[in-house]
């Protein structure tokens, strides 16, 4: 049948298997958001408050589910407005399809009113990037953007639309859904290689990444390390690929990691890498990372490989099958000196919380906050960030049960991310969603609780409320002698009026049991709720490893006087 | 630090290029020469570029540029490759001058592609050293402009960058 290219944009989208977009109308995009109410029945719009907002909507979207996550934006500005949600997406291998309208192609390149080259300005964050000159490409075009987003490592994936080729009209035929280009299987030598050193090793350490949480490999991990003896540790991105409640599970490790994670992985012979990019804020200083230690990567991205640390063995390809076939060729093995020194760790670990526990004179701390909501948060609870120290406590404390379960910025650390990204993952999954955020970053994207509470998405935010942004005073108050720039915040915003002007229910609390009787009724409130909650401005994120620092150089308590 | 050569088949469209030059400059290598051109098969082109640097930047360039959804293959040549280079240069000669010019034009089997009374054009082919040799020697005389096109390469032999 013969449609227009706004009604095939549409329609293929429809076909790849989309159910829900989330974008903003404009001059350039007006044929695409007329095909959008056509098929209406077929897909669902969200309409955000800002650009911004849906393209990180798209990405929480795909991080809950694994789905390509799917935002639309007109010309100029609102493609600019994507720019740091595709960033995002990009820092995080998240698959995701951004669709823009563009100038028609005979005004393309005259400076013409909301015209921008967007492609150009999106090279470097995107996996790939289209404009699409001629109707006859458009829709193999889209489906070759999915195949691209979704597979190998994957990532977002934008696709520039000209207006005159929205209005353009070419025949369409439905298409399937097209398939993950297949990643090469690794060789079996290197498998037995790989197996050989694990053999070998007294203290192996299973490290993983985004890449294996994306996988779903979780379960087999966890198998596999009582198999070895090994521990598990994550990198931030690998959080919630198993669940916490496993006797391996040491958490995340790195620059807010937990002690007894970097300790161990310091000390280990084995690191048994499964999708991990050896991020900076992960390793430290990379000239001491794991000295002791010998690395086996597996990762289906070949410029991963010897990227940031040198590995003795490197592993490219279909992280799964290698996995699996590690897994199945190393035997049973026992190596109960190894997980006595980590059972040792793990004490030292809760015995500095005790004790910062104890010193603590606040009425109430950010441990007990998340205490409270391990406690109370249903199971398959979507725990969504923002960027800064709540994120870092949430990294640390909070507790995940199931997979898919943790919406945040890690690569690129975007304050503001939060609001999109919980909406997006709620209307993905419909499962609990709590967004913990804190008053710098809520700041940013606020605006998004009129979609909220427009499309009536009940997420929890709990908004630790500390009056200063916590993360850089942090710094300033351990490396830049307490000259607090720019971060104490004055501000006199009252955030229960305002989430009661957008419709939202607000509510302040100063003390754990507060906190408590607000955060259940915001579970069963079925509209969004903000709970702020009062917490010290002086409170800090520990241990820290300083940055550029190794192992030895971290920092477990501070004495506040 | 070594010097070193890329070559890439990619797809002949536009913007290509741009992807593959901006990959360089966004994990900080310097490209020292590019050259592009269309091949055999019109739908590809075919991208040289020398660069220099340790093994490191080496792998990570290759393995950055395989990432490229435009860039077919590629693969960093052997050191002993055929490598040319072609140059114009525009040097002012004058009754004492003409003929030392005329001679480092013979010897270096370069040619003279436009002659006027006191300036001429000399084309030279060759591998980098060549050249670089050709433009020492014009030195002391004025040159007046000069353009290189950069280095284009092919491995020896049966092997081609498509059955490497």
């Amino acid at each position: 049948m013969k449609l227009t290219g706004a009604e095939i944009i549409v329609k293929t989208l429809i076909e790849q298997g989309v159910t829900d977009v989330f974008g903003y109308p404009g001059g350039q995009v007006i044929n695409i958001y007329d095909a959008l109410y056509k098929y209406q029945n077929e897909i669902n719009h969200i309409l955000t408050a800002h650009e911004q907002g849906a393209s990180h909507a798209a990405d929480g979207y795909s991080r809950a589910t694994g789905k390509v996550g799917v935002c639309i934006a007109t010309s100029g500005p609102g493609a600019t407005n994507l720019v740091t949600g595709i960033a995002t997406a990009m820092l995080d291998s998240i698959p995701m399809v951004a669709i823009t309208g563009n100038v028609p192609n005979s005004l393309i390149g005259k400076d013409s009113f909301q015209e921008i080259d967007i492609t150009g300005i999106t090279i470097p964050i995107t996996k790939h990037n289209y404009f699409v000159r001629n109707i006859e490409d458009l829709a193999d075009t889209i489906r070759e953007a999915f195949a691209i987003a979704k597979s190998g490592r994957p990532g977002p994936v934008l696709i520039d639309v000209p207006k005159d080729v929205q209005v353009a009209t070419y025949e369409y035929e439905p298409q399937p859904i097209v398939e993950k280009i297949p990643l090469p299987k690794v060789d079996e030598a290197k498998i037995d290689e790989a197996v050989v050193l694990l053999s070998q090793a007294k203290k192996p350490y299973i490290y993983i990444g985004g890449g294996a949480a994306g996988l779903g490999l979780g379960d087999e991990i966890v198998e596999f390390a009582r198999k070895i003896d090994a521990v598990i540790g994550c990198s931030f991105m690998g959080l919630s690929a198993v669940p916490d409640s496993n006797e391996r599970f040491l958490g995340m490790q790195g620059m807010h990691g937990h002690y007894a994670s970097s300790m161990a992985q310091n000390e280990a012979d084995i690191i048994l890498a499964v999708g991990v990019r050896f991020s900076d804020r992960a390793t430290g200083n990379v000239q001491k990372f794991a000295k002791k230690s010998k690395i086996v990567q597996l990762d289906p991205d070949c410029a991963e490989v010897n990227k940031n640390v040198r590995v003795d063995l490197g592993l490219i390809g279909d992280v799964e099958d290698s996995f699996r076939r590690i897994a199945e060729k190393c035997e049973k093995t026992s190596r109960p000196e190894w997980i006595a020194r980590v059972e040792e760790l793990k004490n030292e670990e809760a015995e500095t919380a005790r004790e910062l526990a104890e010193a603590s004179t606040a009425s109430i701390t950010p441990k007990q906050v998340f205490d409270v909501i391990n406690a109370n948060k249903p199971a398959k609870t979507i725990i969504a960030t923002d960027v800064g120290q709540h994120q870092m406590w949430t990294a640390q404390y909070i507790t995940f049960d199931s997979r898919r379960r943790f919406v945040s910025s890690g690569g690129l650390g975007t304050m503001g991310f939060g609001m999109g990204a919980a909406m997006g993952a709620y209307v993905a999954t419909g499962d609990p969603t709590v967004l913990i955020t804190g008053d710098g970053s809520f700041g940013m994207n606020l605006n998004e609780l009129a979609t909220a509470v427009s499309y009536n998405i009940p997420i929890v935010i709990v908004l630790l409320n500390n009056g200063v942004l916590g993360m850089v005073r942090q710094w300033q108050t351990l490396f830049f002698g307490k000259r607090y720039s720019q971060t104490v915040l004055s501000r006199q915003t009252d955030f229960v009026k305002l989430a009661e002007a957008f419709g939202a229910k607000g509510v302040a609390v100063d003390t754990p049991k507060a906190f408590e009787e607000a955060f259940q009724a915001a579970l069963k409130a079925g509209r969004p709720t903000v709970i702020d909650v009062r917490i010290g401005e002086d409170e800090m994120v520990l241990p820290m490893l300083p940055p550029g620092g190794a192992i030895d150089d971290i920092i477990v308590k501070v004495d506040k006087k | 630090m070594s010097k070193f050569i890329i070559a890439a088949k990619v797809d002949n469209q536009i913007g290509v290029l741009t992807r593959v030059t901006g990959l360089f400059t966004r994990r900080g290598f310097n490209i020292d020469t590019l050259t592009v051109g269309e091949t055999e098969n019109p739908e590809s082109s075919r991208i040289t570029i020398t660069m220099t640097g340790d093994e490191y930047a080496r792998d990570q360039m290759i393995n950055q540029l395989k990432k490229l959804v435009n860039v077919k293959k590629v693969e960093i040549l052997e050191p002993e490759a055929t490598k040319r280079e072609l140059m114009l240069i525009k040097v002012r000669h004058t009754a004492e001058t003409r003929t030392e010019i005329m001679t480092a034009v013979d010897v270096f089997r370069a040619k003279v592609v436009d002659y006027s009374a006191n300036e001429m054009c000399i084309e030279v082919t060759g591998d980098s050293a060549k050249v670089d040799a050709f433009v020492a020697l014009m030195k002391p005389f004025e040159i007046m402009e000069m353009c290189r096109t950069g280095v284009v390469a092919l491995d020896r032999g049966g092997v081609t960058l498509l059955n490497k």
